[in-house]
């Protein structure tokens, strides 16, 4: 994308001000996306997505300028504006010498869908309307979409470190409407991966869309949610995201470092339920959180943060890592070139425990059983989180029974990890998810066994 | 018209001048450019100055619809991103609706979107302001400590030309100033935390309150302190204003023409019905000047205009874009929106309010024996279904007893359905805010709201 001796040339000017560091992101992103709607392919998209972010850092203060244009003298001009916005002083010029790494691809790509007819891609959308609207005479409605993306970055910084990945994501949604008497219910389901369009040879998209169809007609039937405290059971691939919300955020070093979380300063201290292992990984193969290198350069690894209830470490990128005197742990991220990066989760989850998932549900006498969960929030300084729960039955006599309207849940981030009493054996990643933080999204994946919480504010409309 | 401006619509027009026969092609170009500063503890901790630029085409053929966009405006990239949109048209499906906004003769209000004196305001006066509200905001609480405090300017020139006639381009900026605060009480286990926020917009930095947001930071924050879980019960519920802005952004969604013409509505079949008590009367209106996202066209060219949704109660009329108004039989509002280049215009609401009451927050406080003042939502993406219409947030503010207010409650939610709550509404308060999103914000009183804690 970028020659190694103009990127050289672009960070020393960068620095001639006397900055300490200087670096440049650049991206070269092609994407294509379809929509389906209404019975018909509404539209195909195409995008072409291309620049570089220069990050100048003097001392506390960050200068970032942004361009599309990768000439020298495009990216001369920016490092030029960054540094006039870190207002370095004085200094002569840094010489840099980049190092560059073997590249580290925890994804392999074996169709690159900038390779695949679009033709192929439309297919998948109207196969899927097709089977949710066989599904059955309630559905009345159907939307899908699909999209993909390849993305090549390259990340060059005075500190010597030259990185470059190469990220493609293949990603499809169906979204069905069922009208009954009691009015209309939704169903979903979506799927993304960082791999190549090899993934239809193993996803059932037309199973995918029954499965949106058949929520949807369920909820038809379904009475309003209960209201109050009681035991929530979540079935595991679909609580990630409790996780995510309610202590990954809190676990962030920027947060972390301007006493803006419930857990800063209690390294060491039980923070959980000892059932409770918390992980975050960028490394695993395919999944929708997973990177080689983080958008600062470095590898991704695993993060062990909370280790049989003990919280054991932060998630860290170079700003904060830098500030604290330590390394680095591959969570910087940001949204594109366009953007600062800064500490994110990629795949978080939560480790197998030690109960049978039937286990739990007959062992709760009553409380609620959460088979799909909406998106979430989290205010890291008071740990208070919400989510959505959009499939959840009843739990009565130690068994699922009715369907609940949508409705939300609401707890605290430390007390609902002290409050996981029951964790099964039987872990499975949930659905692509995109985190949102100070205005830019990100793409993260969540995972999580059966569990249970023994307590937990459900927010129906039952009186 | 700037000449930067004319040189994007010279851009625009080039491009649907090769149009070909039976083919219509819109081309949308636009540049834009953002100054940020943030400070904290008194230094500035970091500091954007970027620009952007890019086109998207849109190309129906057959009923077929083709779009492709790039981040740049280089003669030979906008030639691949027309052939782009071209080659994708072949795999859209013929729809009979699909078409291009026309002009329809209304003319645009006048409305002064670009302001000299911003665009020309000294970066070190941006700096000073940011750090002037940090000090402002620290200095009133000894239980208050300032996360960030923040400068943003934004500046953007667009244009969009198309086959069918449309030409329009023009220019805007607008500026605003926020802050975040933490409050602290009580040490080791029984330490709490609780956040606020303030934040002031203008045309210009001089049209700054920063007092103003410093104050309501700091308020928020501490208001919270001590704050308990809530037994479950139903009440009646007192709205701030800034969450009726909220509340108003997910019913827009349940207005939105192209949510109702493909059966996802709510409102679907129901123009003319009584849906909200008789007080409530809910206006979109893009050209009133005190409207944070006044505008003079729409996301297609189209003039924007003032279009009232529910009169005394009852439906009057969906939102729609061109497309959504050909398939309902009826002509577009002007609601066509529009995120930047990157995208085909959607349907939606650009300033929305209700016609305000007349009494303040303190007065209709008064009045209520048992209630709940709700000072924040949180979880609405998730908790809220514009389809079916349940309603579930999680919520905090402070209990009403005997028309006063009490003791803070946290980690409760709120919840009715959004078909219920808008016929359960008692009284719209006259203390309306014009705040920066699509809709203004009033104090909001709904009656009979399950509220769930204990």
């Amino acid at each position: 994308m970028i020659e190694q001796d103009v990127l050289e040339r672009v960070l020393s000017s960068a620095t001639k001000t006397g900055a300490d560091f200087a670096e440049v992101y650049a991206e070269d992103k092609r994407s294509t996306s379809a929509g389906l709607d209404d019975g018909l392919v509404e539209q195909v998209t195409s995008g072409r997505d291309r620049g570089a972010g220069i990050r100048v850092i003097a001392g506390d203060t960050t200068g970032f300028a942004y361009t599309s244009d990768l000439s020298e003298a495009g990216l001369l001009a920016a490092a030029g504006a960054a540094s006039a916005a870190a207002r370095g002083g004085g200094g002569g010029v840094k010489t840099v010498g980049l190092t560059k790494a073997a590249a580290h691809r925890p994804n392999t790509i074996i169709h690159d869908p900038d390779s695949i007819e679009k033709a192929r891609k439309v297919e998948l959308l109207n196969r899927m309307n097709d089977a949710a609207r066989a599904y059955g005479e309630q559905i009345v409605q159907v939307s899908a979409g699909y999209g993909d993306s390849r993305k090549r970055v390259l990340v060059a910084n005075t500190d010597g470190v030259l990185a470059d990945d190469e990220i493609v994501r293949t990603l499809l949604r169906i979204n069905a409407v069922a009208d009954g008497d009691g009015g209309m219910q939704t169903g979903y389901q979506s799927m993304g991966h960082t791999v190549g369009f090899e993934i239809f040879d193993t996803v059932d998209v037309e199973e995918m869309a029954r499965e949106a169809a058949r929520q949807a007609i369920t909820k038809l039937q379904a009475r309003p949610a209960p209201s109050g405290e009681m035991p929530v059971v979540i079935k595991h691939g679909t609580g990630g995201v409790l996780f995510h919300e309610a202590c990954g955020h809190g676990l962030e070093a920027d947060h972390i470092q301007k006493g803006a979380s419930v857990y800063a300063g209690k390294v060491g201290e039980l923070v959980a339920n000892p059932l409770v292992t918390l992980v975050d990984d960028g490394t695993m193969p395919g999944e929708w959180g997973t990177l080689g290198i983080d958008d600062e350069g470095q590898r991704t690894q695993r993060n062990v943060l909370i280790e049989d209830g003990i919280l054991t470490d932060y998630m860290w990128d170079f700003l904060r890592a830098r500030k604290d005197g330590r390394p680095q742990s591959g969570n910087g991220r940001r949204q594109s070139y366009q953007h600062l990066p800064m500490v994110r989760m990629t795949n978080t989850f939560v480790m197998n425990g030690p109960d049978n998932p039937d286990d739990i549900v007959s062992s709760t006498p009553n409380g609620v059983y959460v088979a799909k969960l909406g998106g979430g929030s989290v205010n890291t300084a008071s740990g208070d989180f919400v989510f959505g729960m959009t499939e959840a039955y009843l739990i009565e006599d130690g068994k699922i029974t009715e369907p609940l309207r949508d409705g939300n849940l609401i707890g605290n981030g430390p007390k609902v990890l002290q409050d996981i009493d029951m964790l099964a054996n039987d872990f499975s990643m949930g659905s692509p998810g995109t985190c949102g933080k100070d205005g830019q999204g990100v793409p993260v994946g969540d995972g999580q066994p059966t569990l249970r919480v023994k307590a937990l504010t459900v927010g129906g409309t039952a009186a | 018209m700037s000449d930067t401006t004319s040189e994007l619509q010279q851009i625009a027009d080039r491009v649907v001048e090769r149009a070909r026969a039976g083919e219509q092609i819109e081309a949308f170009v636009s540049r834009g450019g953002e100054t940020e500063v943030r400070i904290y503890e008194g230094e500035v901790e970091h500091f954007v100055a970027a620009q952007a630029e890019g086109i998207g085409i849109r190309v129906i053929s057959d009923g077929r619809t083709g779009f492709a966009y790039a981040g740049t405006l280089d003669e030979s990239a906008i030639g691949e991103v027309l052939d782009e949109a071209r080659d994708n048209v072949q795999f859209g499906n013929a729809d009979e609706y699909a078409s291009l906004a026309e002009p329809d003769g209304v003319a645009p209000t006048e409305q002064s979107l670009w302001n000299d004196a911003l665009a020309d305001f000294a970066t070190d006066r941006k700096i000073e302001i940011a750090k002037e509200l940090e000090k402002l905001a620290a200095g009133k609480d000894s239980r208050v400590r300032v996360d960030d405090a923040n400068y943003a300017d934004a500046w953007g020139e667009a244009a969009v030309a198309s086959t069918a006639g449309i030409r329009q381009a023009g220019r805007e900026n607008g500026c605003y100033v926020s802050v975040s605060t933490l409050a602290d009480d009580g040490e080791g286990d029984d330490a709490e935390t609780q956040t606020g926020f303030g934040f002031s917009v203008g045309n210009e930095p001089s049209e700054f309150d920063l007092e103003r947001a410093a104050t309501e930071a700091n308020d928020r924050a501490t208001r919270l302190l001590g704050a308990t879980k809530p037994s479950s019960k139903r009440v009646t519920v007192v709205l701030d204003p800034f969450v009726t802005a909220q509340f108003l952004g997910v019913i827009s969604s349940t207005l939105n023409g192209e949510a109702v013409v493909k059966g996802r509505s709510l409102f679907k079949d129901r123009i003319g019905d009584q849906v909200a008590a008789a007080g409530v009367t809910l206006v979109d209106d893009p050209t009133n000047p005190k409207a944070y996202t006044s505008t003079d066209v729409d996301g297609e060219g189209l003039a924007a205009r003032r279009n009232v949704l529910i009169e005394n109660g009852r439906l009057q009329q969906f939102v729609h874009n061109a497309y959504s108004a050909r398939r309902a039989g009826t002509v577009s509002t002007g609601n066509a929106t529009r995120g930047g280049f990157a995208g085909t215009p959607g349907v939606g609401c650009l300033a929305l309010s209700l016609e305000p009451g007349t009494r303040s927050q303190a007065e209709i406080i008064a009045d209520i024996d048992d209630g709940l003042l709700v000072q924040q939502m949180q979880g609405l993406h998730s908790g809220v279904n514009p389809i079916s219409g349940d309603f579930s947030t999680g919520a905090a503010g402070l209990l009403i007893n005997n028309g006063e207010v009490g003791a803070p409650v946290r980690e409760f939610t709120i919840a009715s359905t959004l078909q219920r709550m808008l016929l359960d509404i008692v009284e719209v308060g006259g203390d309306i805010d014009w705040l920066p999103m699509r809709s203004a914000g009033m104090s909001l009183v709904i009656s009979d709201i399950t509220m769930s804690g204990n």
